[in-house]
């Protein structure tokens, strides 16, 4: 009954939804597959850094996508302020503390935005916003397209600061072995700060290139923090390819569950491929351990 | 616990802003006491805008009221307003009630959504606290049997009726080029009790239901609805749903390149809004609307929504219904000659209220609905709105089907 170009457009469609769960998965990967802190308040970070690209935006005309060189220095600076002043010091190094501080720091971020932006919901219009762009039968958003373009960039990004460089060395060994990192000289705080920074500042990114296409209020975080999950242990704790392509597969999904089964029920299809993979494929699709 | 703390504080801030707005010219000679009202509407969450631009209509409704002497019955007592957030839920709908109630109101004006109303009328029965609902189409609302509770415009199944009929109407003059219809629908009371009504009357004119969708609010992305209209490929949509997601649904129509015979609203949140019109002239263009809407042979709608757009506001149906809506209060307030809730039941069931600018005749409630109650049928034509339906009213022909 429905033709190849209309589940084709769907599939585009969800490639470029999926991209942006891969930024937002890639963020806690890093954070939770590697340093396995489960951050709680990924969501609500998002959200914050939604606001201050709407801020920029509304207050300061600054375009979302000019507003990259603000936003995601500030994530990074929030993320890492965040882990080396409260997680860290609040938590004393157990993992139930840090499941409760996050938790507790969700809850502050989200009230906060409650008192200071109402529960409105609020979007930016850019001249681009309404843009398409034909491919093959396919009509794509031109922010979607950009989204999707700026996600793999981010990830490539992230990929070779994690296998190429002195961090990302220091980041894995952490991750190992804790106590030989430390005692090789490399500080230990410092290399959580740093991580729980960068995975912050994928957010960062993933605001920027959402918000013309997307919207914010103070609980819309929530909303993705869940896919955010279930891709990162889809696609294989701590595997930076399997949270792409998780993110991706979880977009692509989302989509094709939505055309076929409607928008309520859109969403079954990843839970069931989740069920699937936890079944039979427990260390996730790309199972790369760290 | 902090969105109510949040909302509580809210809610004596902007009271008290209010209380003193309203009292301040008046600080010379003796005072007639004052009347309080308490006006609920949606003003943050997801209705946020319909909500407060309800809230304008109240408050321009009153500051007309006030400047005209007040009730006169009761000395010129000027009316206060007790502003209630509905924060969007009809849980908070009824938490305020509550407030209103405690804080003595005489009356309460909302709350918008249907939903929500279902809600408010209920927790304000209890006190037999008179509550005029201004918009809430769901006939829910005034069939459960609650003596305080009076609508002032159509229900739903009136507006669905009409549509239909009227649907019928155009097309039959035509030529009848139009067969298949899908309904999109938000998901709450409104749309899902809308598109019932709409897939039942539909069949019995001959028209074929093709599809009824039904999606969140808010949702963000409607690509997936708009691929299978594609795939469906109706000659009319039928949309029912609120601002946000009717202005998406219909730029996502336009982004896919999808233009069905004709965008047939029943009750659409943006289909007849000078708002949407403004931002989105294109996507608007033709679109039919079957929707609250003033006489606009009336010159006094036309000077209200001079005064509207003075204050930088569209004059949406929202505010209209409920300056109305708060106009009719006052009325009854004046014939009960008391601030006192049976009174004003009272006053309300005899109400021949007739000094407004709907198309709807002298007020006549039969079980809390106003008899005379009717929608319009509006088209959007050169980026302005235009009566097509009922002839009495109407400002120009139809256009159907559109061209493509």
């Amino acid at each position: 009954m429905i033709d190849l170009g209309i589940v084709f457009s769907s599939v585009l469609n969800g490639l470029t939804t999926g991209a942006v769960y891969a930024l937002i998965a890639l963020g806690l990967t890093l954070i939770y597959g590697v340093l396995h802190i489960i951050n709680f308040a990924h969501g609500a970070s998002l959200m914050l850094a939604l606001y201050a690209v709407y801020v920029l935006k509304q207050h300061w005309g600054i375009d979302p996508y000019l507003a990259l060189p603000l936003v995601v220095p500030g994530m990074f600076a929030l993320g890492y302020a965040l882990q080396r002043l409260i997680i860290n010091r609040a938590s004393h190094g157990k993992d139930e503390n840090i499941l409760l501080v996050t938790l507790g720091l969700s809850i502050v971020m989200e009230n906060a935005a409650l008192l200071f932006f109402k529960s409105d919901t609020r979007t930016i219009d850019t001249a681009y916003t309404l843009t398409t762009i034909a491919i093959g039968p396919a009509m794509i958003a031109l922010p979607k397209l950009v989204a999707f373009a700026g996600a793999l960039l981010v990830s490539g990004a992230l990929l070779l600061i994690v296998g190429k460089t002195d961090l990302g060395r220091a980041i894995r060994a952490v991750a190992r072995e804790k106590q030989g990192a430390k005692l090789m000289g490399i500080n230990v705080d410092h290399v959580y700060a740093m991580s729980f920074g960068i995975g912050l500042s994928c957010l960062g990114a993933a605001a920027c290139f959402l918000l013309p296409a997307y919207y914010v209020n103070p609980q819309v975080g929530s909303g993705f923090v869940l896919v955010a999950f279930t891709v990162v242990v889809l696609g294989g704790m701590g595997s930076f390819g399997g949270a792409l392509v998780g993110g991706l597969l979880v977009g692509v999904v989302e989509s094709l569950g939505g055309l076929f089964l409607g928008e309520s029920l859109g969403q079954i299809g990843i839970f069931v491929i989740f069920i699937g993979v936890l079944l039979f494929r427990p260390q996730g699709l790309f199972g790369a351990k760290v | 616990m902090s969105i109510s703390q949040n909302s509580r504080r809210q809610f004596i801030t902007q009271t008290a802003a209010t209380a003193s707005a309203l009292a301040f010219p008046l600080i010379a000679g003796a005072q007639p006491k004052t009347v309080k009202v308490g006006v609920l509407h949606p003003v943050t969450g997801a209705l946020a805008y319909s909500g407060q631009q309800c809230r304008e209509g109240a408050l321009m409704a009153i500051e007309d009221i006030n400047k005209a002497g007040g009730i006169k019955s009761l000395g010129g007592a000027k009316i206060e307003a007790l502003l209630g957030d509905a924060q969007s839920s009809p849980q908070a709908g009824s938490a305020e009630i509550e407030k209103m109630n405690e804080a003595g109101v005489c009356a309460v004006v909302g709350a918008f959504a249907s939903a929500i109303c279902l809600a408010t009328t209920q927790a304000a029965a209890k006190y037999n606290l008179p509550h005029i609902v201004d918009v809430g189409v769901a006939d829910q609302i005034v069939e459960r049997g609650l003596k305080n509770t009076f609508r002032f415009g159509p229900g739903y199944r009136k507006c669905a009726e009409v549509a239909v009929a009227n649907l019928h109407v155009l097309n039959t003059a035509a030529g009848k080029p139009a067969k298949t219809v899908m309904i999109i629908h938000e998901e709450s009371l409104f749309g899902t009790g809308t598109a019932n009504l709409l897939a039942r009357e539909l069949p019995g004119y001959g028209y074929e239901v093709k599809e009824i969708i039904k999606h969140a609010n808010p949702t963000r992305d409607f690509n997936n609805i708009v691929l299978r209209m594609k795939a469906i490929n109706p000659d009319i949509v039928i949309p029912a749903n609120y601002y946000n997601e009717y202005a998406l649904l219909v730029r996502t129509m336009q982004q896919q390149k999808v233009t069905p015979k004709a965008i047939f609203s029943v009750l659409g949140g943006a289909a007849s809004s000078y708002k949407f019109v403004k931002e989105f002239p294109d996507a608007a263009n033709g679109i039919i609307d079957c929707n609250h809407w003033f006489n606009p042979k009336d010159k006094r709608s036309l000077e209200l929504k001079k005064r509207a757009e003075a204050k930088g506001l569209f004059f949406s149906y929202e505010l209209f219904m409920t300056y109305t809506s708060m106009r009719l209060l006052a009325d009854a307030i004046d014939h009960a000659k008391s601030t006192d809730r049976a009174a004003i039941i009272d006053a309300l069931n005899k109400s021949t209220f007739s000094d407004h600018i709907m198309p709807y005749g002298p007020t006549k409630f039969v079980n809390g609905q106003n008899q005379g109650a009717q929608p319009l049928m509006t088209q959007v034509y050169k980026n302005d709105i235009k009566v097509i339906i009922p002839r009495d009213y109407r400002e120009i022909d139809p256009l159907f089907p559109l061209k493509a």
